[in-house]
Parts: C-alpha cells; sequence; structure tokens
C-alpha cells in the first residue's frame, strides 16, 4: 500500500509499505478514506519529537470503512464506516475506566521509554514517535487499529467524511479544551493559536456558554475564519501588546480562562525572544518554546484557569510559576481523551450544532502529502487544514 | 512498579533476604586486635604467659604474631570478604598449635603448665573461629544469589490475580523467555526455559506456600542446575483500585551453557525483564492479550527499545 513516511526532518515521502496485517485478536484493519495532517504533526516534521525513526508512517487523524476484524471484536463488522480516535486505548485499565483515554496503562509497548522522559507513561497515539508505541499512522490507504472494541466510532448517518472526521483529534481536543475552563455564565475565553483546534475550542467555548471568546494569532486568514465561525474577536500579536489589548477589553480582570492551543513551537513577536528560545532548543537546553503558555498564565485572571492543549514534548524555561502561584490559577492540561467525546460531539454534529468542515482549506491527495506538509508548514495559500483523501 | 525496599512477608524463605554478616566479623576483628596490642607492647610476658620465654628471640616470636594479628584486625575491621579473613584466622590458630606443641614437648615442668593453659584458650579460640567462618562462609554463599524484586498494579481483584497465578502454566503468556511450564501433581512443576542454539534448560520446582488470594512461594527443587526461588504477594488497593502484585526472586547464577539459559531468561539485567514481563501481565490479564504496534512487534521489551523495526506494517505473516 502507499503510505505517507517520516524520513528525517522536514522531509516525508509517500513510499510503498507492506499492507497492515492483523496482530492482535482485538485488532482491526481500515481501509481509509480520508485523513488529515494535523499541526501537532509538524512538530514531528521539523524534528522536535524524539525516537522518530526514517521509515515511520504519519497520521493519527483517520477514517475510513473497516476490512478485517480480530476475533475478538465483537462490535464491528467489514464495511462499518468508522473514525478512529488518536489515542490508543485498551478500555480496561484504571485510566480507561475513569474515561482517562490518552493515559491508558496498557497501550504503549514502548511505555519504558516514554518512562525516561515523563515518569509515567501516556497512552500510545498512531503515528507519533517509538516513545508513543511506534505504531504506524494513518497517514496511508490502510491502518492496523489496535483495541477496535474500544476506539472506533460507527458512522451510520450520511454524513460526508468532512464532517465527522475531525471527531479523531482537533475537535474533541478543542472541546476538551474549552471543557477544563468549567466555562460559566458571563466568562470570557482568550484562546491562543487560532489554527484548527484553536478554532474547534473557541466554537465549543460558545457551545458551552462563554459570554465572549478572544482569539490570539498573527496570521489574518485564521483569525478571519476564527471569527467568521465561532464569533470571537480577534487580537492579532504582532500588531499590539496582547497583555494590554486583554487588561482594556476586560476592563482590567483579565480573561476568566486562558487556553493555549499553540504548544512547543510557539512564535514570539520580538525577535530577540524568540531568538533567546529557538537558541536553547537548538542546542537542546530546552525542548518546547513557551510563549503562548507564559503569555496564557500572566493575562489569566486571578483565581482562573489555564487550560493546555497545544502539544509539549519536553521541557520548557521561564515559566512564570510565581504568577501562576502567587495568584490562585489551576492549570489543566492533557491530551484529548477522544473517546469519552465521540458520541456526545457526533450527537452535536448531527443536529447540525456544528459542522466542523469549516477548518478546511485544502483538498489533496494522499500522493501529494510532501507537498501539503510544506503548504501547511509555511502557511501558504492562506493554509489552514488539509484533508488527504485516499 | 518499583524495586525499591518495601513491606516484605515476616516469614521471607531466607533465599528472598539479603544476607547480613551482622556483628560476628567485628567481634572477631575486635579480638585480634586486643591480642595484636597485647603480643607488640609487651611482648615478652606475652610469651612468659605462652610458656615460651625458653626459646631465643622469643620477643621477636611474639611481636610477629602480634603483627599478624593487627593485620587480621584490620582487615576484618573494613568489613570486606569476611569469610576470608575468619579462615586465615583460622590459619593463624593452626600456626599458634603447633608453636605451642613445640613449648609443650621442649620445657620445664612449669613452663608446660603455662603452655598447657595457653594451648587450652587458643584451642577455644580456634574452635569459635572455625565456627564463625563456617558461618561467614554460608552468608556468602547466599549473599551471591541475584534477588530481583518488582511491582505493578492491576485492575483485578486479589482473587483474581491469584488465581491466574497459581495456573502456572499461564506464567509463559507473559513471561518473555519461558518456553512452558508443565503442571504436576502436589504442587510440582516442571519449568522449561529457551536456550540459545535451539536447545532448551529444565527444572523442576515445587509450590511450598499457596495462600489463596495473598501470596504463593516456589521453590526449585535440590539438585537443579539452577537453584531459585520465587515469590508473588498480591495486596489490594483500598478504594477500588485493583491489586499491588509484588514479586520477588531469588535465583543461583551457574556458568556453562545453562548459566548463559538463565542470563537469557532474566535478561542482561534482571530487574528489568521482571518488570518487562509484569507490564505483560498487565496487559494479558486487563487486555487479554500482550500490547504490540509495528515498532515492537514482539510486544514490551526494553532490549528491543533501543533496536526498533520503522512504525510501518511488517511484511510476512500474522505475528499474534
Amino acid at each position: 500500500m502507499r503510505a505517507n513516511c517520516w524520513m528525517g526532518r522536514n522531509t516525508v515521502e509517500v513510499r510503498e509499505v507492506p499492507d497492515p496485517q492483523i496482530m492482535n485478536d482485538r485488532d482491526a484493519v481500515v481501509r481509509i478514506t480520508s485523513t488529515s495532517i494535523c499541526g501537532s504533526d509538524l512538530h514531528l516534521y521539523d524534528g522536535y519529537i524524539p525516537t522518530m525513526k526514517k521509515g515511520d508512517v504519519l497520521g493519527h487523524e483517520f477514517m475510513g470503512e473497516v476490512v478485517e476484524v480480530g476475533r475478538e471484536v465483537r462490535n464491528l463488522r467489514i464495511g462499518d464506516r468508522v473514525v478512529v480516535p488518536f489515542p490508543i486505548a485498551c478500555g480496561h485499565c484504571v485510566a480507561c475506566e475513569r474515561g482517562f483515554f490518552s493515559v491508558c496503562e496498557n497501550s504503549n509497548p514502548n511505555a519504558g521509554l516514554a518512562e525516561m522522559v515523563m515518569g509515567h507513561s501516556p497512552a500510545g497515539i498512531y503515528g507519533y514517535s517509538h516513545m508513543l508505541g511506534g505504531f504506524a499512522g494513518g497517514q496511508a490507504e490502510y491502518a492496523r487499529v489496535p483495541f477496535a472494541d474500544i476506539g472506533p466510532i460507527k458512522i451510520e448517518d450520511d454524513l460526508r467524511d468532512e464532517q465527522v472526521l475531525f471527531l479523531s483529534d482537533v475537535f474533541p481536543t478543542g472541546y476538551m479544551g474549552a471543557e477544563m475552563c468549567d466555562i460559566q455564565r458571563g466568562d470570557i475565553i482568550a484562546v491562543w493559536g487560532a489554527g484548527p483546534v484553536g478554532q474547534f475550542a473557541m466554537a465549543s467555548a460558545r457551545m458551552l456558554g462563554a459570554e465572549r471568546v478572544i482569539a490570539i494569532d498573527r496570521y489574518p486568514q485564521r483569525l478571519r475564519i476564527a471569527q467568521e465561525n465561532t464569533g470571537a474577536e480577534v487580537i492579532n500579536y504582532e500588531q499590539v501588546d496582547v497583555l494590554e489589548v486583554l487588561r482594556d477589553m476586560t476592563a482590567g480582570r483579565g480573561p476568566d480562562a486562558c487556553i493555549d492551543a499553540v504548544g512547543s513551537e510557539s512564535h514570539h513577536p520580538s525577535s530577540a525572544i524568540n531568538a533567546y528560545d529557538r537558541g536553547k532548543q537548538a542546542v537542546r537546553l530546552e525542548t518546547d518554546r513557551p510563549h503562548a503558555l507564559r503569555e496564557a498564565v500572566l493575562s489569566c485572571r486571578n483565581a482562573g484557569i489555564v487550560s493546555v492543549i497545544g502539544a509539549y514534548g519536553g521541557f520548557i524555561d521561564k515559566f512564570p510559576m510565581g504568577s501562576l502561584m502567587n495568584r490562585s490559577l489551576t492549570l489543566r492540561s492533557g491530551q484529548c481523551h477522544v473517546q469519552r467525546y465521540l458520541r456526545p460531539l457526533l450527537d452535536r454534529i448531527r443536529r447540525g450544532e456544528i459542522d466542523p468542515s469549516f477548518v478546511i482549506t485544502h483538498r489533496m491527495r494522499l500522493d501529494e502529502a510532501p507537498k501539503a506538509y510544506e503548504i501547511f508548514k509555511n502557511k501558504q495559500q492562506d493554509c489552514n487544514k488539509v484533508v488527504l483523501s485516499v | 512498579m518499583h524495586t525499591a525496599d518495601g513491606a516484605r512477608p515476616q516469614d521471607a524463605l531466607p533465599e528472598l533476604v539479603t544476607p547480613q554478616a551482622g556483628p560476628v566479623p567485628r567481634l572477631l576483628g575486635l579480638l585480634s586486635l586486643g591480642i595484636g596490642v597485647a603480643a607488640v607492647a609487651v611482648p615478652d610476658q606475652m610469651a612468659r604467659a605462652a610458656g615460651m620465654d625458653h626459646l631465643p628471640q622469643h620477643g621477636r616470636v611474639a611481636r610477629a604474631v602480634g603483627a599478624r594479628e593487627l593485620g587480621h584486625a584490620a582487615a576484618l575491621l573494613s568489613g570486606r570478604r569476611p569469610a576470608a579473613w575468619a579462615w586465615t584466622r583460622v590459619l593463624g590458630d593452626a600456626m599458634d598449635l603447633s608453636l605451642l606443641g613445640l613449648a609443650l614437648r621442649t620445657g620445664r615442668e612449669q613452663r608446660q603448665r603455662r603452655a598447657a593453659m595457653a594451648t587450652g584458650v587458643v584451642g577455644a579460640i580456634t574452635a569459635l573461629d572455625i565456627a564463625a567462618a563456617v558461618y561467614l562462609t554460608r552468608v556468602a554463599a547466599r549473599g551471591r544469589m541475584t534477588r530481583v524484586r518488582a511491582s505493578i498494579t492491576v485492575n483485578r481483584t486479589p482473587t483474581q490475580v491469584y488465581r491466574f497465578w497459581r495456573d502456572l502454566a499461564n506464567l509463559p503468556r507473559f513471561m518473555g523467555h519461558l518456553e512452558s511450564i508443565r503442571v504436576g501433581g502436589g504442587g510440582r512443576s516442571r519449568w522449561t526455559v529457551r536456550a540459545p542454539g535451539g536447545r532448551s534448560v529444565h527444572w523442576d520446582a515445587e509450590i511450598v506456600e499457596d495462600r489463596p488470594s495473598e501470596l504463593l512461594t516456589w521453590r526449585s527443587l535440590p539438585g537443579t542446575a539452577v537453584p531459585n526461588v520465587g515469590r508473588v504477594s498480591f495486596v489490594p488497593v483500598p478504594g477500588n483500585r485493583g491489586t499491588e502484585v509484588r514479586v520477588e526472586l531469588a535465583y543461583a547464577p551457574p556458568g556453562g551453557a545453562v548459566g548463559r539459559a538463565v542470563a537469557r531468561l532474566f535478561g542482561e539485567e534482571p530487574g528489568q525483564q521482571v518488570r518487562d514481563d509484569l507490564r505483560r501481565f498487565k496487559q494479558v490479564i486487563e487486555t487479554g492479550e500482550v500490547v504490540r504496534s509495528e515498532g515492537s512487534p514482539q510486544g514490551t521489551g526494553t532490549r528491543h527499545l533501543m533496536m526498533q523495526h520503522p512504525a510501518q506494517p511488517l511484511a510476512g505473516a500474522r505475528v499474534g
């Protein structure tokens, strides 16, 4: 089959690889119809996530048709149309039973590697480094889906792929970011990063009753998509001082909750500060650049919530701990427990409360993946989200 | 999962406990120190007490004996290799006894009496030294056993976990290098381990302690090439959080082909191997299978971590 493989820093290639096989009784094999590139794939592309190996099949946002099931998979049949959540979860450990699917205790066979970096291991993730399992990803014609009796959700309506594909990651991730804000009547929610995850966080904050939503980014096209689809007010951080504007917009209080939807490769308008963090990253004194997170902490109102859904890989520097502690802030974070949100969010899509396809700007073929990564990374052609059809 | 020292059952098998030599080496060292100091400081009186003052240069002999004792004292008080040094004390005692034998044969009556008394004292010390040396040698032998402890928490009740382990035939499902366990009668079982070159190594074991839902202890039968002992205990975690499973193993690593097989069984780093086994055990009992990825098709194993297959489907037949 054809699959998009990581071949080193800034290099992906669509190559011929063997077809996936059932390896365990709870596996299924899915023929992929639609797959997409996630912002977090760019962290792999840019070489910031350790333990990648040449030839790794990328991709953790995919859907398709079941073509083979293992003996223990009783909820799926050949021909079923499914969306597959990006965290692999066994469904039977204490974490899964409590709904913390992205920290499943069993799904990472390479847990020992993750423990070296993180102390304990989170769940395995498709196409996201060997530290997170070494699972082949879904930017391919087919994918093996472990624990297929727990993860995938069947799509029985006539909803188009584009409307349900993002249930695999970015929509629930944004939704969980908003949910972690404990939104109350009158709340103002600020979101750093107006990419697809940020846009879904803004839309979700609205659905959960936020009074106002503020988007912070530097790309006018992304801010425009956010404004038009989620009613967000927008701040271009290259043009104004974010803290000052937020203080002004909230009459000195600060947003009630701040969502970091940027993660490890954030950018700072001051070239000196940018150079400082890039330099430290280059010599591995820190693995992640936390400008957005620093600003989210400093901006948040006293006793507010900082919700982190942007992906981080390792260690950050100059974290404003004094601000967090002295001002009674709450820091919440997590890879999305996607399995928890599949059904309720599918219901919202079905009821027409949201059409997630609004984030898509580019529709390409799987074979065009290398070009798609370049366009997406460099935000060429106002790229916001690429869907690859297979 | 951890391997630090924690609570252990009161009645642990001696093999499972790291042996301590206790105060014996220190007492022997102090005894040597006392004799040594006396012999060096007042050699003439010491030689007289031993009935050897008739010998020419008796002072020099006493000082030499004293210097030897000071050497023993330093070695024993350093705490290193106490068994070996206890045996050199026995050797020293033999030298002293032969010197005294000389005095007994050649001395005058009064001197012979003193020599006889000294012989009695040295004889008693010799008996003490032999007992101490034998004891310390045994402790050292137990110290040469390799001990491994590891633990994990699983989402099952102690009864479920106990039942799974009690059926020893289940163990090869998660113990990486174990080929099979054939269960016989009377708590006996035959363990087979894959050895290099397609061969296998066997040993017989018996269950020596069986407390349902609590713990299980097994021990290899006498005469096996790989003496080993193992225990697994199950403790419920309060608040419905499953069961803490703690494993303790001890084995005497042999040499030769069998040794290599056993080294493979327990891995380069035995603690790591057991932790990997426990991780797979958790996967099997909670999910029904050993979790495999394209990068780690054999499943959890620290040995494979550094030589991962790329995360792309493998060519060829079904692995599971």
